[in-house]
């Protein structure tokens, strides 16, 4: 591998981590923060994706698209954590595993229903729609370079909310030690609502900016969910800080160990997982 | 004693009654056609089209088979193998089908197998493309109307070769039919005088393709052969356009590639070559009378999958009308089966030793979102089915 196709590589592995990262912060915080394990999160993310799809189809815009989709995400998980979570709260996390492996299997019934079964795919839009050439044989849609930049400013964004504000303030203190919090007065369940919220908008964002990279299948969010898994215990349960430099080195590890190790490529990330706890068993930055 | 005698005689004479009886009915009773297909999940639309196919072929019989009313016994696979096993027993088993037509997936495929050896049900496969069906398992109550992974990916080899490509990448999914498919392209390719010179392996079912792409580029082969389907395939082609790799390292593939998919690859597939038995393209009498009926009984047009279905549809009307609809002598049955003879909507079609469909294979080139069939790329062929001797 010539130095140039070396800094493709790292490209693509910055920009696989950075969508890794969309999709494990809201997991993380979810997880950190309200101790529930969402399985169903992958399940947001093709939602997300579905979502887009059906609205650039109907509007003719994927930016119009993304602007309609994001709310109807805020709701749909604003729905799930009133109706379905709100009862468990008190029970163990089995239950909410339970609860929220239910939900895979309802939200992937229901997407083949509305939906069915064919592959979809969304055009990449204007104005991205252009291509750098990178080598003498190799272009790069300018489209990656968007997601990568939008990827970067949200992460930006949720660190200083969680950094500078009250509301951050609350949640810190909330994934530290969730009893005292709701001791000094602080309102719980709303903050639950809105952490379940924005962990659910922010996948299913993921999947509305990742739309036009990939392809819209069925069931499309259940082996990222996996992943996404890996990159919050890297990082650290409940860190935002900890998915996002759990989230580029997976992505910098499945790109490298495709190329260079790809008899094991499958088992790279598990074998950094295991690392990571033997020498820190919270993550890196619990 | 001699009461014992006159009662055992009676007894005797009353079941032989009895079994003319039911002799008598069985010819008046429908034939028992199960289908053991995914009627939901991933592979839904496959189990559709395949179910569609096989009803149209019956249908324009007039319903029948052999003169004899047509039963269908409906099972949901959920293309899960765990549950094959079980699925087909209780067809079998508890509903007494003559047929079994399934699976859609080579992992249901091998527990359904199993079943079929023990029981020795007439099991017809409508789809899946495992090589050991119609080989080492080798059963004489078992057929296949579809393919065999090697014979989409066979024809290839030569093709590329034939196209100048001397140096080839070939990148597949790490799982049984992504290696089974591209150790056929390899064969052909390799025994013309090419060279593969890197063989990726991505892990199943991933479709994250950028550090593949970029390894492609690097080494700069003649061309790229490849293996994906479904949502894998869409993703591959749209990625391998956007890489701007198409213009300068062309994409072969087997036929999967883009089956079915054609509409989401979004202009993106435009020039990439397949090989395949069938193209809803082609140019003939019983291809454009099938594609008119189907469009007419379901609304949609026709695609491979459907095109399987008819042929095992038409498959059991021919056999069943050799036999007189007599389905209670199996080895006349199995021989009938044996000898049909398609015109089929992809061509003319016979079945080897193996039971495996004997089929040309045509090279395919997406041209304004079609697969515009470029020719015949091996014709009437035959796969190797050394292991299997009846």
């Amino acid at each position: 591998m010539d130095l140039a196709f070396f800094g493709v590589q790292l490209l693509n592995g910055l920009q696989y981590g950075l969508l890794l990262f969309l999709i494990a912060s809201g997991l993380t915080l979810i997880f950190g923060i309200m101790g529930i394990i969402n399985l169903a999160h992958g399940a947001m993310y093709m939602i997300g994706a579905y979502l887009v799809w059906d609205l650039t189809m109907r509007l003719g815009n994927f930016w119009l698209a993304i602007v309609i989709a994001i709310p109807i995400a805020v709701a749909l998980g604003l729905v799930i954590e009133r109706l379905f979570l709100d009862t468990l709260y008190k029970r163990d996390h089995l239950y909410q595993v339970l609860l929220t492996f239910g939900l895979i299997l309802v939200i992937n019934e229901a997407q083949r229903i509305i939906w069915g079964g064919d592959v979809h795919s969304v055009a990449i839009p204007a104005p991205f729609d252009a291509s750098l050439q990178l080598t003498d044989n190799l272009q790069y849609s300018v489209y990656r370079l968007f997601v990568m930049g939008v990827c970067l400013a949200l992460a930006g964004v949720i660190y200083w909310v969680i950094r500078h504000t009250r509301l951050g303030i609350i949640i810190r203190a909330g994934a530290v030690n969730r009893d005292m919090v709701e001791g000094l007065g602080i309102n719980v369940r709303t903050l639950f609502t809105l952490i379940f919220s924005v962990g659910v908008a922010l996948t299913a964002f993921a999947g509305m900016i990742a739309a036009p990279l990939t392809s819209i299948t069925p069931g499309m969010g259940d082996s990222i969910l996996i992943t996404c898994f890996v990159v919050v215990v890297i990082g650290g349960i409940g860190s935002i800080k900890g998915a996002f430099w759990g989230a580029i080195l997976i992505g910098m590890a499945e790109t490298f160990g495709s190329v260079l190790i790809p008899s094991i490529a499958s088992m790279v990330i598990y074998l950094i997982m295991a690392a990571v706890l033997l020498v820190k068993p919270r993550g890196l930055f619990a | 004693m001699k009461n014992f005698k006159k009662t055992a005689l009676a007894s005797v004479l009353g079941t032989a009654t009895l079994m003319s009886a039911f002799g008598a009915m069985a010819d008046n009773h429908p034939v028992k056609v199960g289908l053991m297909l995914p009627y939901s999940g991933t592979y839904t639309a496959l189990g559709e089209a395949i179910t569609n196919g096989l009803k149209l072929a019956i249908e324009q019989n007039g319903g029948q088979l052999g003169g004899r009313d047509v039963e269908y016994v409906q099972l949901d696979s959920e293309a899960n193998p765990s549950k094959a096993p079980q699925n087909m027993s209780r067809l079998v088993k508890g509903d007494g089908v003559d047929f079994v037509i399934g699976p859609v997936h080579s992992g249901v495929a091998m527990g359904m197998l199993r079943v079929a050896k023990q029981s020795g049900a007439i099991t017809i496969i409508p789809n899946a493309g495992l090589e050991a069906a119609t080989n080492q398992l080798c059963m004489p109550n078992v057929f296949r109307t579809s393919f065999s992974m090697w014979q989409n990916s066979f024809p290839m080899g030569k093709v590329a070769y034939e196209r100048g490509h001397r140096e080839v990448v070939t990148i597949t999914w790490d799982y049984a039919g992504g290696k089974e498919d591209v150790a056929g392209f390899k064969e052909a390719f390799e025994a013309e005088g090419g060279e593969i010179v890197e063989e990726i392996l991505v892990p199943f079912p991933s479709t994250e393709f950028q550090s593949y792409l970029t390894q492609i580029a690097s080494i700069d082969p003649d061309a790229v052969y490849t293996f994906f389907a479904g949502g894998g395939g869409v993703s591959f082609v749209r990625d391998y356009a956007a890489a701007g790799l198409k213009e300068s390292i062309p994409l072969l593939g087997s036929g999967f590639l883009t089956e079915g998919n054609i509409a989401a690859l979004d202009g993106a597939g435009e020039g990439v070559l397949t090989t395949m038995h069938y193209a809803e393209t082609l140019d003939s009498e019983a291809n454009r009378s099938f594609v008119s009926a189907y469009q007419d009984a379901y609304g949609v047009a026709p695609d491979t999958y459907s095109v399987q279905g008819y042929d095992t549809g038409a498959m059991l009307v021919q056999a069943l009308e050799a036999v007189g609809g007599n389905t209670e002598d199996r080895d006349a049955l199995i021989e009938a089966l044996a000898q049909v003879e398609l015109e089929s909507p992809r061509g003319l079609m016979s079945f080897s030793n193996s039971h495996h469909p004997i089929q040309n294979v045509y090279l395919r080139e997406i041209r304004d979102g079609q697969h515009e069939v470029v020719g015949t790329a091996v014709e009437q062929l035959e796969v190797p089915d050394d292991a299997c001797q009846m």
